[in-house]
């Protein structure tokens, strides 16, 4: 279920980037990032738990990942 | 957490406070033997955790152990404020010259253990504050400094009390202060404190209340009392509603929604922050207002674990409309707090501009927070509206 506050963006670009995916789902405090066998994956029963730190971010330079505040959609 | 009175006395006991003789019996057999073994006229009291026993008919006395196995009989059902009986605490009856009575507890707004100290024990403590204050007196005193009988003495001389008698109740006074800051209690009582006719002092009834979270820190204490682990020694058994609040409290390891009391009232509250559950709480009452539960959320707890408390208080049958207030938060977000409680109305199938009556959080991150709520419609305030005064909003809207 998609987070009614939060969505996480990840870009094509860097997906399927292995060693991205294990440093996401290090910096993450809350979970939302899972390193699978295809890259990054999000856990989006945690997305609404985002502290808004923007760890994830900074270990994606360039906008590889963005963080969506939908309630200012 | 409430000692019964004779755990109480095993306590003072250990600290060589002056007790009559006598044990708990749990059979009329029982009492017949202690009786017999103290050899004189004895008292037999209900052990319950609450007062009211002598009114009720819980304590009786016995001039032969003949007499105790019936009065054991009688005692055991009498219900003292919904409470039956546990034992019965079977004592020596001591010719009482006068009573005093001696209390340390916390009082909450200095932030200080104070001493209470009247010699017109026996009797409630507060009629005898309203009319004779000046047999009452009240001491703080210091958790940090060096405890000294002194403190004591003073306490116990301000109410008129010298000589000799002063000297023989300072010592006693004293023990139950160090009792008292030694394990964590929030109340070490004695009433009354008996002068026999002899001149000796005998504590003829205490009462104990340990800070509920201090349990892990007086397990061998509470072990050698006899005190499970899973007595929750409440005034009532947990509802459900209570063991679901706790069950919220533990989805994870972030901050806390918890400590949920269930009333019967219409007003959910999810209410918390350094003290703010109570005045909150007492604030709705004020307007007239008739909440529902009280709770503590605090320590910047998680969206899901505020989610699932906002879902358990909008599932309690009555509630209409729920205020989300707290005191001014540093280390909890405004932001996740708000998160947490439109999901909650939300996944409840409820709008949250209908049923959120008031939020009122400043703090940290209200910012963000406040985006929140406006997108969803939820009336909210910023610290410039006082907690009485958002109370008084949940309320009246309540009304409307």
């Amino acid at each position: 279920m998609a987070g009614l506050f939060i969505d996480i963006v990840v870009s094509d670009a860097v997906q399927s980037d292995a060693a991205l995916a294990k440093k996401l789902e290090d910096v993450c405090p809350v979970n939302i990032f899972r390193a699978s066998d295809v890259g990054v994956a999000i856990d989006e029963s945690n997305l609404d738990e985002c502290v808004l730190c923007d760890l994830c971010t900074e270990a994606a330079p360039g906008g590889g990942v963005r963080i969506v505040k939908l309630y200012e959609a | 957490m409430r000692f019964y009175e004779y755990e109480s006395k095993e306590l003072f006991r250990r600290h060589g406070l002056p007790l009559g003789r006598g044990r708990v019996a749990t059979s009329g057999a029982e009492a017949h033997e202690i009786a017999a073994e103290i050899g004189g006229p004895v008292v037999l009291k209900s052990q319950v955790l609450s007062g009211g026993r002598m009114k009720a008919g819980a304590v009786q006395f016995a001039e032969t152990p003949d007499e105790c196995p019936a009065l054991f009989d009688a005692i055991m059902p009498i219900e003292v404020s919904g409470q039956t009986a546990r034992s019965v605490l079977v004592e020596e009856k001591s010719p009482v010259a006068q009573e005093y009575f001696v209390s340390v507890t916390w009082d909450g707004r200095r932030k200080l253990p104070v001493l209470l100290f009247s010699d017109m024990g026996g009797i409630d403590i507060e009629e005898v504050a309203e009319k004779h204050p000046d047999h009452v007196s009240k001491t703080h005193f210091s958790t940090l400094l060096p405890l000294s009988p002194r403190i004591a003495k003073e306490a116990i001389a301000a109410t008129g009390v010298g000589g000799s008698t002063l000297n023989r109740l300072t010592p006693i006074v004293f023990e139950l202060m160090q009792i008292f800051l030694s394990y964590d209690l929030t109340l070490a009582e004695i009433n009354p404190l008996a002068r026999l006719e002899d001149g000796r002092f005998i504590v003829l009834d205490g009462h104990v209340d340990l800070e509920a979270e201090a349990r892990g820190q007086h397990e061998a204490l509470l072990a050698e009392l006899g005190i499970g682990a899973d007595e929750t020694r409440q005034a009532r058994e947990p509802t459900e509603f209570e063991i679901a609040g706790r069950k919220v409290n533990q989805v994870d390891h972030r901050g806390v929604a918890g400590n949920v009391v269930e009333f019967d009232g219409n007003l959910g509250l999810v209410i918390g922050a350094g003290g703010g559950s109570l005045t909150l709480f007492d604030a709705v009452r004020n307007h007239g207002g008739k909440p529902a539960n009280y709770c503590e959320i605090g320590g910047n707890p998680s969206v899901g674990k505020v989610c699932e408390l906002t879902k358990l208080i909008l599932a309690k049958p009555g509630v209409s409309k729920i205020a989300v207030m707290m005191n001014v938060v540093s280390n909890t977000r405004v932001d996740i707090v708000a998160r947490g409680v439109v999901k909650g109305c939300i996944e409840s199938g409820k709008d949250p501009s209908e049923v959120i009556s008031i939020f009122r959080i400043p703090g940290a991150w209200e910012e963000e927070g406040f985006k929140i709520l406006e997108r969803y419609g939820v009336e909210y305030c910023d610290r410039s509206v006082s907690m009485y005064e958002a109370a008084g909003r949940a309320v009246a809207k309540l009304g409307a």
